[in-house]
């Protein structure tokens, strides 16, 4: 395969990045997605958008997020300089807020009154039933009831804010499904309603959207490195599921051949035993939600329910551009088992007073692999990029039931 | 004429002008292929033909079916759990041809187990087995290079949904590279939910026949044959599937096997439904 010029000029006209991509959606969806491609490329272009959006990151989510330095971690590892991201500080406790705020107010634009949403872990409907408070919009949160057992503070949260959650009965009952069922609510409601995706993941330009409105992270985390140490990083770390949080810190440095970049997928029990969900390491091309991205799926191409201890991570396919960068070889992919992200969970929290969703847990426990063989002078940035107050009660069962 | 050239198109266009010639609309059926398990399902797939159905559309069984309802979900995930996997649906295709060279025969599904299975070789194999065309739902014609073209050109009918939502502009895209029929879904929605209203149905079936020649079965949300018949009096063909799937979901015991009922059920619900269709003009 030959190396672009830049990894950052995708996706085509089409929607693909590579192969990976598209839009393979039901046509009652395309006229929309048409009209949504349209109103995005308007407001990209548009300062007006770009003011409002500035506006709702420092005022309401609390960006900048800090570049902090992981002083105790860095000497427990006796390698690497540990640089954590810090997006979990952000209003409603992860990244997932970034995008929200970008595809609500294209929604806005758009004159929908109504928005869905499917969720996991929780923080992407915390985020979307947020900012449809804060715009008086009416919002439906899609969960897969396997979810809502394992995420209760966030489900009552999302009923606080106003929200209606749909518990999602069908299938694994996690993600996978509430996605299913957003689709079905989209393909009834599609003239009042706008699907807010929380990941890097579905038809284009979804993909591509919401990268762009996760790429402040990157472009933050770029500018703070210049300012602390004078230069760039060599190292970034984030974890994949969906693979939004991992793009949005990734985007701006895919063209630095001197940044090392490695995404983190969920392996779960362990890949040998099939209970996971990492998706680029032992998954294959498919089409599932829109895309054609690499797929967990049987011979028979069958799509196979993931297993993840985090709620968030647990996700049968991931996005299409993850899946053309591992193509390309630009990102590494590597895989963090449950009980060594439930380690690094407990070491954060000791060690840095930080305690972290098991989503980054993963990223940080391959952090605690790599930084022991890196040289002082590497500097690494690890995405923080959602907190543990969702997943507390979980792992506290979880510790509990390794005793 | 041999075989083949009987075969895709000639199938469908010979069966349309039957019913042109007989002045009714036709009756589409849709199972669930393999469901509730592979003996049943082929004795419901041989008996359609005499029960009333003229074109008879064999679901795809797909894990994630992401435009169908609860009742035809539940009936993908039924068959795939006794093994129904696409090379024994081309099987059970194979089978149904031994008897039944005339009723056209459609595969509706989703992409991915055609994209796994190599479009390609599903197609070679899709035919060789008396296949005559494919509704794939996620396949819009923005993504016609996948497998609508290659399928036009092996011979196979490509049918595509036209929607409510597929305005004037976009009509002419959706139609494009279409054969066979055209799909019309009567509601913005999932399979097995809101019914049809038939004044807006006429007039959406008016509105894509000033633009295409081709036969319009119109589908979703379609259950008796009163609203069968209502339909039919528009349309050039019905589209019945929830209702068939309820009734297999109907009869099956504590355990989820068939049934001695299970057939007579089914197949009594299309006589009453293609009799509705009959007596609708």
């Amino acid at each position: 395969m030959n190396r672009p010029n830049t990894f950052r000029a995708g996706p085509d006209e089409r929607g693909r990045f590579g192969s990976y991509g598209g839009r393979f959606v039901a046509e009652t969806l395309m006229p929309l997605i048409l009209e949504l491609e349209a109103a995005w490329e308007a407001a990209k272009t548009d300062p007006a958008f770009w003011a409002e959006m500035a506006d709702w990151s420092k005022d309401y989510i609390g960006r900048p997020s800090p570049l902090y330095h992981a002083a105790r971690l860095t000497e427990h590892c006796k390698g690497a300089k540990i640089y954590f991201k810090r997006d979990e500080l952000n209003h409603t406790g992860s990244h997932k807020i970034n995008n929200v705020v970008g595809q609500m107010l294209l929604a806005l634009r758009m004159g929908k009154k109504r928005v869905i949403a499917e969720t996991g872990a929780g923080q992407h409907g915390v985020a979307t039933a947020t900012v449809a408070a804060r715009l008086g919009l009416e919002c439906i949160i899609y969960m897969g009831e396997r979810d809502i057992e394992r995420q209760r503070p966030n489900v009552f949260r999302m009923e606080l804010l106003g929200a209606k959650i749909h518990p999602v009965t069908s299938g694994s009952r996690t993600l996978k499904d509430a996605m299913n069922e957003a689709l079905r609510d989209w393909v009834t409601n599609v003239e009042t309603t706008f699907y807010v995706i929380g990941t890097v993941a579905g038809p284009h330009p979804y993909p591509a959207m919401v990268r762009d409105f996760q790429s402040v992270i990157g472009t933050e985390a770029r500018a703070q490195m210049q300012e602390k140490e004078g230069r760039l990083p060599d190292v970034l770390v984030a974890a994949v599921g969906g693979g939004s949080n991992a793009m949005g810190l990734f985007f701006p440095f895919l063209d630095d051949p001197s940044v090392r970049i490695v995404g983190v997928e969920a392996e779960g029990r362990g890949i040998e035993t099939g209970e996971h969900a990492a998706a680029l390491t032992a998954g294959t091309p498919g089409v599932l939600h829109g895309s054609r991205s690499y797929l967990l799926q049987d011979a028979d191409g069958q799509v196979v329910e993931p297993h993840s201890i985090s709620a968030g991570l647990d996700y049968p396919g991931i996005g299409p551009e993850h899946s053309w960068l591992k193509d390309m070889g630009r990102v590494e992919y590597a895989t963090i088992k449950d009980d060594e992200a439930l380690d690094a969970f407990q070491l954060c929290s000791r060690l840095e007073g930080i305690i972290p969703a098991l989503e980054p847990s993963h990223a940080l426990a391959h952090v605690l692999k790599l930084a022991p063989t890196l040289s002082p002078e590497t500097l690494l940035v690890m995405n923080m990029c959602g907190r543990g107050d969702k997943d507390v009660a979980a792992v506290a069962e979880h510790l509990a039931a390794r005793r | 004429m041999s075989v083949r050239d009987r075969q895709g198109q000639g199938r469908i266009e010979a069966r349309f002008a039957a019913l042109k010639a007989e002045g009714r609309a036709g009756l589409v059926t849709y199972i669930c292929g393999g469901d509730p398990d592979p003996e049943t399902f082929q004795t419901l797939f041989d008996g359609l033909p005499a029960a009333g159905a003229d074109i008879l559309e064999i679901g795809m069984p797909f894990t994630d079916p992401m435009a169908d309802g609860p009742t035809i979900q539940a009936g993908n995930l039924r068959a795939l759990a006794t093994g129904m996997t696409l090379v024994r649906l081309l099987e059970h295709v194979k089978a149904f041809r031994a008897t039944d060279d005339a009723t056209p025969v459609v595969l509706m599904g989703y992409y991915n187990p055609i994209h796994h299975y190599g479009a390609e070789r599903f197609l070679t194999d899709a035919r060789e087995a008396g296949v005559d065309g494919l509704i794939v739902v996620d396949l819009p014609p923005e993504e016609d290079d996948e497998l609508c073209l290659p399928a036009l050109r092996s011979g196979l009918c490509f049918i595509r949904l036209a929607t409510p939502t597929t305005d004037d502009r976009r009509l002419p895209a959706v139609l494009a590279n279409t054969k066979g029929f055209v799909y019309y879904v009567s509601i913005a929605g999932i399979t097995g939910a809101a019914a049809p209203t038939a004044s807006l149905v006429e007039a959406a079936v008016a509105r894509i026949k000033r633009s295409t020649d081709l036969p319009i079965a119109v589908g979703f949300g379609i259950r008796t044959p009163e609203q069968a018949a209502e339909i039919a009096r528009a349309a050039d063909a019905v589209v019945v599937g929830t209702a068939l799937v309820g009734k297999v979901a109907g009869a099956l015991d504590g355990e989820g096997r068939a049934n001695g009922r299970l057939v007579g059920d089914v197949l009594g619900l299309v006589r009453d439904l293609a009799g509705g269709v009959r007596n609708a003009r």
